[in-house]
């Protein structure tokens, strides 16, 4: 197998060339989908039969809650990869993890607590899946505030990879959380292996919204990792050179900026 | 001026490496006797203002104490965390454990197990005196010495590893305990749910086996976290 494209991703200069390409593209997908999947689960997806109008926040509420799932498992391994090979950018994607998937938990946390009011009667229960939603946003933040604690950035990436590794071990329980315990949040409604308990007509507008979310934190990472590869790279002569020419855009080795 | 005689060399004391370090700490353990007091002290003052702050009723301070116990027993072993590498780290002998033939887990293994003989245990034992003034049920006494006996070695497993990231700053003021609370937290969980369960009448072993097998898992991983924090603390 070709380990080329393994070994280009320890390159901070190889990710911003070739990423900006990228991101017109994420940043279009994303817009499209947001748009569509918003304005088809809350105009045009029909009515709850229990909870009306209310439920629609759940067009919002678990890509959020999802997005932050797997964003701390993006954080996470990134750590990993950073120091098993030594690479810098995995460290950089890590620490630019971090941020967005504690606003990520926010928004699912707050989502959840204007979704609870109307349909619990209460904004906040210390319930199994918000409780544990609770600790991962501390871990986001535990991770964030190790960063900012260090001098030495390099020193800051080996912590910050070790608290998020350990930390990994509170995901599946989080994920699992309202499976385990019967708790007064519903339990997944969304099944890759067995038929889902929500309706198509809900269902479809709600995958464009978690695909649309998707390419969304894509989009903000990869934008987030870039200018953080600007800061740390900032005394290379590529960065010079371009921040000389004016430009963000990278222009290919030889030629004129 | 610090009165501390700590003993220089690992060598000083004879023995293979992991009962050696194991000998040191307690050694320096026992001259800081006055340290030894402090987590129980702790653990009575906070525990004194439980009653004060909700009332005196028996009832109230019944169907508080387990959680009280245990979340005050907790803040105890968090707030021992922080000396936990400190010292060796200033002295210089934490780089010479790290720089030894035989592996850093060994050390930091011994070290947190001196840790939790200072304080996990200690606090273990008292804790049924606070559950008597707190009026804790009968039936809660035996699971809340098992489970904080089970508990208490898993919190100072995990709080080494915050102990060992942050013992390079200069000030790392509340994040320690921000970093190792939310590793706290399923502890706390199976621990009060045991003792609840057993107030209730149902079969707590169950939660025990939880607490047991968070141990075993903490003390096959957490020793690996805690020497690789250490050896990124020490490269600062």
């Amino acid at each position: 197998m070709n380990w080329q494209w393994f070994h280009r991703l320890g390159s901070p200069r190889w990710f911003y060339q070739k990423t900006q390409a990228w991101l017109p593209w994420l940043a279009i997908a994303s817009v499209v989908l947001l748009v569509t999947g918003a304005i088809w689960g809350l105009g045009f997806a029909p009515q709850d039969a229990k909870q009306g109008n209310s439920y629609r926040i759940i067009f919002i509420h678990v890509p959020a809650a999802v997005l932050a799932l797997v964003g701390y498992y993006v954080m996470a391994i990134s750590g990993a990869i950073g120091l098993i090979w030594r690479m810098k950018l995995p460290f950089v994607v890590m620490r630019a993890a971090a941020p967005i998937g504690a606003a990520l938990t926010f928004v699912a946390l707050f989502t959840g607590a204007v979704w609870g009011k109307p349909t619990w009667g209460t904004y906040w229960v210390w319930d199994a899946r918000i409780t544990s939603m609770l600790l991962l946003l501390l871990l986001y933040i535990g991770v964030i505030a190790l960063g900012q604690a260090f001098l030495q950035e390099r020193t800051a990436d080996k912590a910050c990879a070790i608290l998020a590794l350990v930390g990994t071990v509170n995901i599946p329980i989080i994920y699992k959380s309202v499976d385990w315990w019967n708790s007064l949040h519903q339990p997944a409604t969304i099944k890759l292996t067995e038929s889902s308990s929500i309706h198509p007509s809900m269902f479809y507008p709600l995958l464009v919204m978690v695909v649309g979310f998707y390419c969304f934190y894509a989009w903000s990472l990869i934008l987030h990792t870039r200018q953080q590869i600007l800061v740390r790279e900032r005394k290379t002569r590529w960065v010079q050179q371009m921040v000389a020419s004016g430009s963000t855009r990278l222009v290919e080795e030889g030629g004129k900026a | 001026m610090s009165t501390e005689v700590r003993p220089d060399t690992f060598a000083m004391v004879e023995g293979p490496g992991f009962l050696r370090i194991l000998r040191r700490e307690l050694l320096l353990a026992y001259r800081q006797r006055g340290d030894l007091a402090n987590p129980l002290l702790f653990f009575l003052m906070v525990l004194a203002l439980v009653p004060l702050g909700v009332g005196p009723a028996p009832d109230m301070l019944a169907a508080l104490a387990p959680g009280m116990i245990w979340i005050v027993a907790l803040l105890a072993n968090l707030l021992a965390q922080d000396g936990l590498f400190r010292g060796d780290f200033a002295d210089g002998s934490l780089e010479q454990l790290a720089l030894s033939p035989q592996p850093l887990y060994f050390g930091v293994l011994a070290k947190v197990l001196v840790h939790w003989l200072v304080t996990g245990l200690p606090l273990t034992l008292f804790a049924p005196v606070l559950g008597l003034m707190l009026s804790l049920p009968e039936s809660g006494y035996l699971p809340l010495l098992l489970s904080m006996l089970l508990g208490t070695a898993s919190l100072s497993l995990l709080g080494a590893i915050g102990a060992g990231l942050t013992v390079s700053l200069h000030r790392p003021g509340l994040l320690l305990p921000l970093i190792v609370m939310p590793l706290y937290a399923p502890v706390l969980i199976f621990g009060t749910g045991a003792v609840q369960a057993a107030i209730e009448g149902f079969a707590y072993g169950g939660q025990l086996a939880v607490l047991g097998a968070m141990l075993a898992a903490a003390l096959a991983l957490a020793p690996l976290a805690v020497a690789g924090a250490l050896r990124i603390s020490l490269s600062d």
